[in-house]
């Protein structure tokens, strides 16, 4: 009979032995070595169905998937299309015929989105060999104009979003910011003010810093009704 | 003439005083510092990134790219900035110590750079590197079955012993110094030799370094822990 070795919510570290014996399996995070699961990640252990040993990191690059909406911006072009940087280990290509715009042929395409332009776009598709398919066809996916950038862990994007998005709905209305939150970790703040901006920009460093605390939602509440 | 008494008063399998420091540098993706008496290692983690030039990438799995190199005050002779054939030397077998434990696989065609500075050396620097390293790596989010931890032992004189420092591998009478690195699970991911040592000296002096390693790996888990230390998933 296999045994676990930690509890839920525990933290471990590279080689940790987090159970023994066959009955436990590896789902993301940890490996199996013989008849232990071995984690190699920094990370939260998870269990789930009493069966599925997972290691949540706290560290580690972004890693794209489908269905992501993230924010990158356009480092290359060719024929077909643009390469932008997402924050991950590589370069995500944005072809033509997934864009919302109607291309013509031949037309030229830094007049849709140039070099350095910042674009809000959905994953489309990640294939085994890190080929990551970006689309912008989709409600609010687009080219970003105004507003403000910030950066922050990838990790920590759950945090900032809340369950169901209870958090980044708060920021929005306790800030009258627009906020779109990309998963790998790009922020875009939009306000009527910069003072609003700023609020905002703050608020979600905040997030970033404190997140590992207890009771962060009661905190932000508060710390946003002080600085209105 | 046999060596009875270490010059700075340790016991014969006693380490250095160490200390181990986590996010030190905030650009790079993990750091690390650490320290074993007067010897200090920060080792950078990048990545993983894209690896440019392209004749480089393996498409198979990403590569590990080390990169030891000590600074010109570290010594108290002035070292010549720069690459060497002793730094080239030291960079690559880092990098073998390493390897093992990291499973780059999922980053096909990227790289995973490493970067080691001494900035202070009194012996035992490519050990110090290594655990420096490996704590770096952890910190960066690289994904690794284990960690590496690694020290040198070696005769002097007559005497086996642990951590040599300066002194030690230019004693008058002969030393043997003998760098060793192993995961947690005493799996042996370098070890290096020069010099003369019997089979029975060596295997004690194997035996110590097991003992050193884990002595320092208990350190590099308490540093990775305490960094994160309350954190909890809500």
């Amino acid at each position: 009979m296999g045994k676990i070795l930690f509890k839920e919510k525990d933290l471990v570290v590279p080689g940790d032995v987090l159970a023994e014996g066959m009955d436990y399996l590896p789902s993301g995070g940890c490996i199996r070595e013989h008849d232990k699961i071995i984690a190699n990640h920094i990370g939260l252990v998870s269990l789930d169905n009493n069966r599925f040993v997972r290691v949540i990191p706290l560290a580690g690059k972004y890693i794209p998937r489908a269905g992501d909406t993230v924010i990158g911006e356009i480092v290359d072009m060719s024929f077909s299309g643009w390469y932008l940087n997402i924050n991950c280990p590589y370069e995500a290509s944005l072809m033509v015929k997934d864009v919302a715009e109607f291309i013509e042929r031949d037309a030229d395409l830094a007049q849709f989105y140039n070099f350095g332009d910042l674009v809000i776009a959905k994953v489309n598709k990640v294939t085994r060999f890190s080929n990551i398919n970006l689309t912008t066809k989709g409600p609010g996916l687009r080219k970003i104009t105004g507003g403000k950038i910030i950066t922050i862990a990838s990790t920590k994007v759950p945090r900032v979003i809340g369950k169901q998005g209870s958090m980044v709905q708060m920021l929005k209305e306790k800030t009258n910011c627009n906020i779109v939150v990309g998963q790998n970790g790009i922020v875009w703040i939009e306000g009527k003010t910069s003072d609003d901006e700023l609020m905002a920009t703050e608020a979600i460093l905040k997030i970033e810093q404190e997140s590992h605390i207890d009771g962060l939602t009661d905190r932000m509440k508060e710390f946003l009704e002080r600085k209105k | 003439m046999s060596y009875t008494k270490r010059n700075d008063g340790r016991k014969f399998d006693e380490m250095r005083k160490m200390e181990a420091k986590l996010g030190i540098i905030p650009r790079a993706d993990g750091s690390a510092m650490f320290k074993v008496g007067d010897t200090i290692a920060i080792a950078a983690v990048y990545g993983p990134r894209e690896l440019h030039p392209k004749f480089m990438q393996n498409p198979e799995r990403g590569i590990l790219r080390c990169n030891y190199d000590m600074t010109s005050f570290s010594v108290p002779e002035r070292k010549r900035p720069g690459p060497s054939r002793r730094s080239t030397e030291i960079s690559l077998v880092t990098e073998k110590a390493l390897i093992p434990v990291l499973d780059l696989k999922q980053f096909p065609n990227a790289v995973v750079d490493v970067f080691i500075e001494i900035i202070q050396a009194n012996s035992g620097t490519r050990c110090a590197g290594i655990t420096a390293a490996s704590m770096a790596l952890a910190h960066a989010g690289v994904p690794m079955k284990d960690l590496v931890s690694a020290v040198s032992v070696g005769k002097v004189g007559d005497k086996i012993v642990i951590d040599l420092d300066k002194y030690e591998e230019d004693y008058e009478d002969g030393a043997t110094d003998i760098p060793v690195a192993m995961t947690g699970n005493y799996d042996i991911t370098l070890l290096q030799l020069d010099g003369n040592v019997s089979k029975d000296d060596f295997l004690k002096a194997l035996e110590l370094a097991k003992k050193g390693c884990s002595e320092i790996d208990k350190i590099q888990r308490k540093t990775l822990r305490e960094f994160y230390k309350g954190v909890k998933n809500e």
